[in-house]
């Protein structure tokens, strides 16, 4: 049997192509869209699974450290160290800031940790991890920053030793790792202008600056140039134990807050990154509809096209499933190029995008499942169209 | 008739063209795709750790010059930047009735020197009268004894010479008392004279004035400094270490500082002194790092980023440490046999500056390791050995 569809195609398949072509595109746009908000909660995730820990311990009463401010003095962890179950913690601290490198600056959060503890970069792709105690950086490679590198974070310089990826704050924004000690005075130091007007400022105190007390001037101003707190205590439990028992635990004995990965997920998914992405859910929705839309107008479109061919078909006898199945298949064809074709340019062009765009092969199916359920609905009104024209306009028109 | 059917052709061949690139591309990028990573071998090479630490310039000998008691300042001889040596007059405080106090006391003593001589003199004399009055006493026991004189007379003479007995101890005791006053006067003089000192400021130390604490007429209190000294030949930097990267830090260890005012130069030293006291709060050892040639123009409490070389480990088993992975609470290296990934728990002993890894236990020599690779692995991942990961955005 000859395919009606297939001969009606290659009658003029560069029309066929090219629409198919411009499907595509829309469609790759689409599902790069997905990949958006794909992208968004993956940088959460990453987030979370890169920090290498089990629980979050943060401030009471917060949900720190990534949607809310948190502050812990830095010697609490030991305490934690203590508790049963506990295997590893550490401090962290996080920052985000704009990092300088010569006269650019990149957005960056700025995570200060301990070397081979949670918190500490996992794996690099490139130069090796911090030996130094002070001024040395690991950076992620959507900073941009290359192997030796000298960057600036407030008043110090930092050589980037080196680098990483997919380490990213929950904004996307690409880390810096820098020792705990250097980021904590990072976090906590003051511009030289500010520090000499509180020095002035105590001096003028006279509860502060007394005349029989020598000394205890120097005291205050040494005390309060110095930060010993950090954002958040990283744990991560012994083998075998449950990360929910410890982290009540923490919360019941040591009156702090403990997330495990689940709450913190939810925290970081339900609460930090919301609006954002249903802006970009309710985006991606109107862009399918559109995109369906479009299809369902451009078979409309290539059938009212074909008007004169189908009224010959059917004064000639065809039956009328014959023509349905030939406007159905020419739908589908036309639905599994832009299919390609968008999965194909999707695939290009994300890696394009300053933030993460992941494509999920399940998202993908799911699209072309659509798609298809999509043609086929805009088919029916093509296929009502055809069927309803009359065999006379073959010879009338 | 052919054309038609090369025509399908056609489309099969595109429509499996289509479907080929689509399968290249979901298993070339995206979640599907081989983890790219990098290997190298174990080998065995020298680990050179170092210990790196901030620190301060500070003067080993350091002196706060002030008075014991409070007082005014009266006048300052040296100003901030002087040389000065060993017992230099460096202020005069205001002494106030000090002086007139000393005069007194001088009075004072004086007196009681005078009032030693009068007591001699009257020890003197009550000697003399005992001497007299024993003889009289002996003299009329002997008459008695021939019956001469009368029992009451010889009564009288021995009485007598009890008498100019008792007078002697008195007068002894008299000069002793007066001996005490005048020792007890002469002290007194002396300390007041000291404490007239005590408001002239010496220095104790050869050095150099660093700051003047306070102004002719000011005043202050006992302990407070009036100026402060610094022997500028005693510079050292004060080095906090990370207590846990410090390992090996002993005294007489190289090291190279960098003032902060010339971060490109590097000035040689050594270790002179690691504290016994650490510091518990930030968790850093103490280290005091002296200059093997005090570079001229250093200053105090300047910045100083001190590099300690420990001796290196000679043929040590390293890995890079960037080859150093987690897997769950499991510090550790992925070692690639047969194809195949295994993680292989490690422990591991001096880290280099370089950033080479001593282990000490868990891999042997020739071992390929896993160094580099696009995301943290897990055992079953699949993985894709490339030269380098760089140059590569994904």
């Amino acid at each position: 049997m000859i395919s009606l569809a297939g001969r009606d195609i290659l009658h003029s398949w560069s029309k066929f192509v090219l629409t198919g072509l411009g499907l595509g595109l829309l469609i790759g746009a689409t599902l790069t869209m997905a990949g958006v908000y794909r992208g968004m909660v993956d940088d959460a995730e990453v987030l979370l699974q890169n920090s290498g820990a089990d629980l979050w311990v943060v401030q009471k009463d917060t949900l720190g450290p990534y949607a809310e401010p948190s502050s812990l003095p830095d010697d609490l962890y030991r305490g934690i160290l203590a508790l049963p179950g506990v295997a590893q913690a550490a401090n962290v601290t996080y920052l985000t800031m704009q990092v300088r490198k010569g006269d650019t600056d990149v957005r960056a959060m700025v995570v200060g940790f301990k070397p081979g503890q949670p918190g500490a970069p996992g794996f690099l792709t490139s130069g090796r991890q911090i030996t130094r105690s002070h001024y040395e950086a690991v950076a992620d490679q959507m900073t941009r920053f290359k192997v030796g590198d000298r960057i600036r974070i407030r008043r110090q310089d930092y050589t980037v030793v080196g680098i990483t990826r997919r380490m990213v704050s929950s904004g996307g924004d690409p880390m810096v790792f820098i020792p705990l000690k250097d980021a904590q005075e990072a976090q906590f130091l003051k511009d030289n202008d500010a520090i000499v007007a509180g020095r002035a400022r105590n001096a003028a105190n006279p509860a502060l600056n007394r005349p029989g007390v020598p000394g205890l001037l120097d005291a205050i101003n040494a005390s309060q140039t110095s930060n010993h707190s950090v954002n958040a205590v990283l744990v991560k439990v012994a083998e075998g134990q449950d990360p929910t028992t410890v982290a009540q635990t923490i919360r019941r004995w040591k009156h702090l807050q403990a997330y495990d990965r689940k709450e913190m997920e939810d925290i970081l998914i339900a609460k930090l990154i919301a609006t954002a992405a249903k802006q970009i859910g309710m985006f991606l929705a109107i862009l399918a509809i559109v995109s369906a839309a479009i299809v369902a107008f451009i078979i409309y479109t290539l059938t009212l096209g074909k008007i004169r061919e189908i009224a010959v078909l059917k004064l000639i006898g065809t039956q009328n499933r014959t023509i349905a199945s030939m406007i159905l298949q020419q739908a589908l064809g036309l639905g599994v190029i832009g299919f390609l074709v968008g999965k194909v340019a999707a695939t290009l062009w994300a890696p394009a995008f300053p933030k993460y765009v992941l494509l999920l092969p399940g998202d993908a199916v799911w699209g072309f499942i659509i798609m298809m359920a999509v043609c086929a609905l805009a088919s029916t009104v093509a296929i009502r169209a055809a069927l309803n024209v009359d065999p006379a306009t073959a010879i009338g028109g | 008739m052919n054309l038609p059917f090369s025509r399908k052709t056609i489309i099969y061949a595109s429509v499996a063209l289509g479907l080929a690139v689509l399968g290249w591309v979901v298993l070339n990028s995206g979640p599907m795709a081989p983890i790219r990573v990098t290997v190298a071998r174990v080998t065995r090479k020298e680990v050179a750790p170092a210990l790196f630490g901030i620190g301060t310039v500070e003067a080993r000998r350091a002196f706060l010059i002030g008075p014991t008691a409070p007082a005014r300042v009266r006048a300052l001889y040296v100003d901030v930047g002087d040389r000065v040596r060993t017992g230099q007059l460096l202020a005069d405080l205001d002494p106030v009735d000090l002086d007139a106090r000393v005069v007194s006391s001088a009075a004072a003593s004086e007196r009681g020197r005078s009032t030693v001589v009068t007591a001699e003199a009257q020890l003197r004399d009550a000697l003399k009268r005992r001497d007299l009055a024993r003889l009289e006493a002996q003299r009329h026991l002997d008459l008695a004894r021939g019956g001469i004189v009368s029992q009451s007379l010889l009564d009288a003479k021995l009485l007598e010479r009890t008498s100019a007995e008792s007078l002697v101890t008195a007068a002894e005791a008299t000069l002793s008392a007066a001996g005490k006053d005048l020792e007890r006067l002469s002290a007194d003089l002396g300390g007041q004279r000291k404490q007239r000192n005590s408001l002239r400021l010496f220095a104790t130390g050869a050095g150099r004035v660093t700051s003047r604490e306070a102004e002719p007429g000011s005043t202050v209190i006992a302990g407070q400094a009036v100026l402060r000294l610094e022997d500028p030949d005693s510079l050292w930097v004060t080095v906090r270490l990370d207590q846990d990267r410090s390992a090996g830090l002993k005294a007489g260890l190289p090291a190279e500082i960098v003032l902060r005012s010339r971060p490109n130069q590097s000035f040689p030293g050594h270790v002179a002194r690691v504290e016994p006291i650490s510091d518990s709060i930030t968790e850093e050892r103490i280290a005091r790092v002296t200059f093997d040639a005090i570079p001229p123009g250093t200053t105090t409490h300047e910045m100083a980023d001190t590099t300690i070389r420990i001796p290196p480990t000679p043929q040590a088993l390293t890995v890079p440490n960037a080859s150093l992975r987690s897997l769950g609470a499991k510090r550790g290296v992925w070692v690639r046999a047969g194809g195949r990934l295994r993680f292989a728990p490690v422990q591991v002993g001096a880290e280099g500056a370089d950033g080479d890894v001593e282990i000490l236990q868990g891999l042997k020599e020739g071992d390929e390791v896993l160094v580099y690779s696009e995301r943290d692995l897990e055992v079953d991942d699949k993985v894709r050995v490339v030269k380098s990961l760089e140059g590569r955005r994904r």
